[in-house]
């Protein structure tokens, strides 16, 4: 009792400061012209877990906030790019490409993002991005399944998702998906691993803090898929999720399966509110 | 170094003449998560404790504990609370205990164990995101631990 008592006058100390030294207040307009929501109040879902919620941006550098705010310097962009000609190509046994069926995506794909993952009604599950572009790829070109998050995936979603850069996401955890998104939370808060973290450790309780040269956020997936200068390449959330899970000394979960599809519905959900920014610009 | 070394010999000595090393699984820890027995038998040396601390591929306690007496170690982690004055504010019996597994005196600390090798919820090997193949070794051994243990009593304010 002694030393819980101490513990927590520390964690009382501690806190102003850690939290002083968080998040900053810059605000993020990209190309003069979309406005981010970057701080929201947090869900009523997230019962008190967090008072606000605050995109990863705001945990950045200066430098890296910059390179965000203009597509000619986010080099995630390059990627939107490729997966533009790639939307505009036919592929497989039926000859067909995405613009096909869904024209033009700045007007076909717009939302999409801000609302996946999502139940599909017919399919019985819940589908990411990347699942339902390989639907279409699989049962209406009659092409090859993606892997999960390889380049062309990754670059695509990041394409639809630069079609809802500025709008809240929004995605739904009630009603069918409710199954899926109760997992996702028990997973998010599982200590993994020899060192026994889980997402909850760093992203809830230590956000804003630095461990080691990285500044904790508050591990939100509202910018994915991330351009990180790190490997200078478009990230996807599941394998993000596989590389924290890894840190902490754990057998991972793969991208695509159960656990990181319910595990990304659970997280994006904790940003309901924030503006999509994929592709967004991480360190 | 000289000096080191020879510490490093006589400490190999007296650990083969004592010779009986605590398994993680046999730790006894006390009511508040103190562990009265060295792990090794063998005096910690401080200097070791010093790299342990500062390793990355060892302790790596420096990503999360910022110390003010280790100015050369750069980004300085305030995951858990500083360290400069543990030496005064901790026994050697609080320390080794925190080390090995602060579970047992902060509930619920995000604090990994140094000394444990069971009871992990899909442990992989090391940082390969793989099952292991064999039994788990502990992050730390026990005399790394005796060490870091030697290190941080010598955490004070001057």
């Amino acid at each position: 009792m002694k030393f819980k008592a101490m513990t927590a006058i520390a964690a009382l100390l501690f806190a102003p400061a850690a939290f002083a030294g968080g998040a900053d207040d810059d605000t993020l307009v990209v190309n003069g012209d979309i406005e981010m929501t970057t701080k929201a109040p947090a869900p009523a879902h997230l019962d008190g877990a967090l008072d606000e919620i605050i995109s990863g941006w705001h945990f950045r550098s200066d430098e890296t906030q910059q390179l965000q705010t203009d597509d000619f310097e986010n080099q995630g962009m390059i990627f939107v790019d490729q997966a533009m000609d790639i939307w505009n190509t036919a592929e497989g046994s039926e000859g067909k490409a995405c613009a096909d069926c869904h024209d033009d995506p700045a007007d076909s794909m717009t939302g999409v993002a801000a609302t996946y993952p999502k139940w599909n009604e017919d399919a019985g599950e819940v589908r990411t991005v990347q699942m339902q572009v390989n639907d279409c790829r699989v049962n209406r070109m009659g092409a090859d399944a993606w892997k999960y998050d390889a380049t062309d995936a990754i670059s695509m979603e990041a394409m639809i998702a630069s079609h809802s850069r500025g709008m809240p996401v929004n995605v739904a955890i009630d009603g069918p998906a409710a199954e899926a998104w109760e997992k996702g939370k028990e997973i998010y808060y599982t200590r993994y691993g020899q060192l026994e973290l889980a997402c909850a450790s760093c992203h809830e309780e230590n956000y804003g803090n630095y461990i080691r040269a990285d500044h904790l956020s508050q591990g939100h997936i509202n910018g994915f898929p991330t351009y990180r200068l790190k490997n200078a390449k478009l990230n996807g959330a599941h394998s993000r999720f596989k590389g924290c899970i890894r840190d902490t000394r754990a057998e991972t979960f793969s991208p695509g399966s159960d656990e990181f599809i319910a595990l990304e519905l659970y997280v994006k959900s904790r940003g309901n509110g924030l503006s999509v920014e994929g592709p967004s610009v991480r360190n | 170094m000289r000096l080191t070394a020879i510490t490093a010999a006589v400490a190999l000595v007296a650990g083969a003449a004592f010779a009986e090393t605590v398994a993680p699984d046999d730790v006894v820890y006390g009511e508040y998560g103190e562990v009265n027995e060295s792990l090794t038998g063998v005096p910690g040396d401080a200097d070791n404790g010093r790299m342990v601390f500062s390793t990355k591929s060892k302790g790596n306690c420096v990503s999360c504990h910022a110390v003010a007496q280790l100015p050369d170690v750069p980004f300085q982690g305030e995951v858990g609370p500083e360290l400069t004055w543990t030496g005064e504010a901790r026994s050697a019996e609080e320390l080794r205990g925190i080390v090995a597994n602060a579970k047992h005196t902060f509930e619920g600390t995000v604090m990994p164990a140094f000394y444990k090798t069971s009871g992990f919820i899909r442990p992989g090997d090391g940082y390969t995101g793989k099952a292991p193949e064999g039994d788990l070794p502990p992050i730390l051994s026990a005399q790394d631990i005796e060490d870091l243990v030697a290190f941080l009593l010598t955490l004070k304010e001057e």
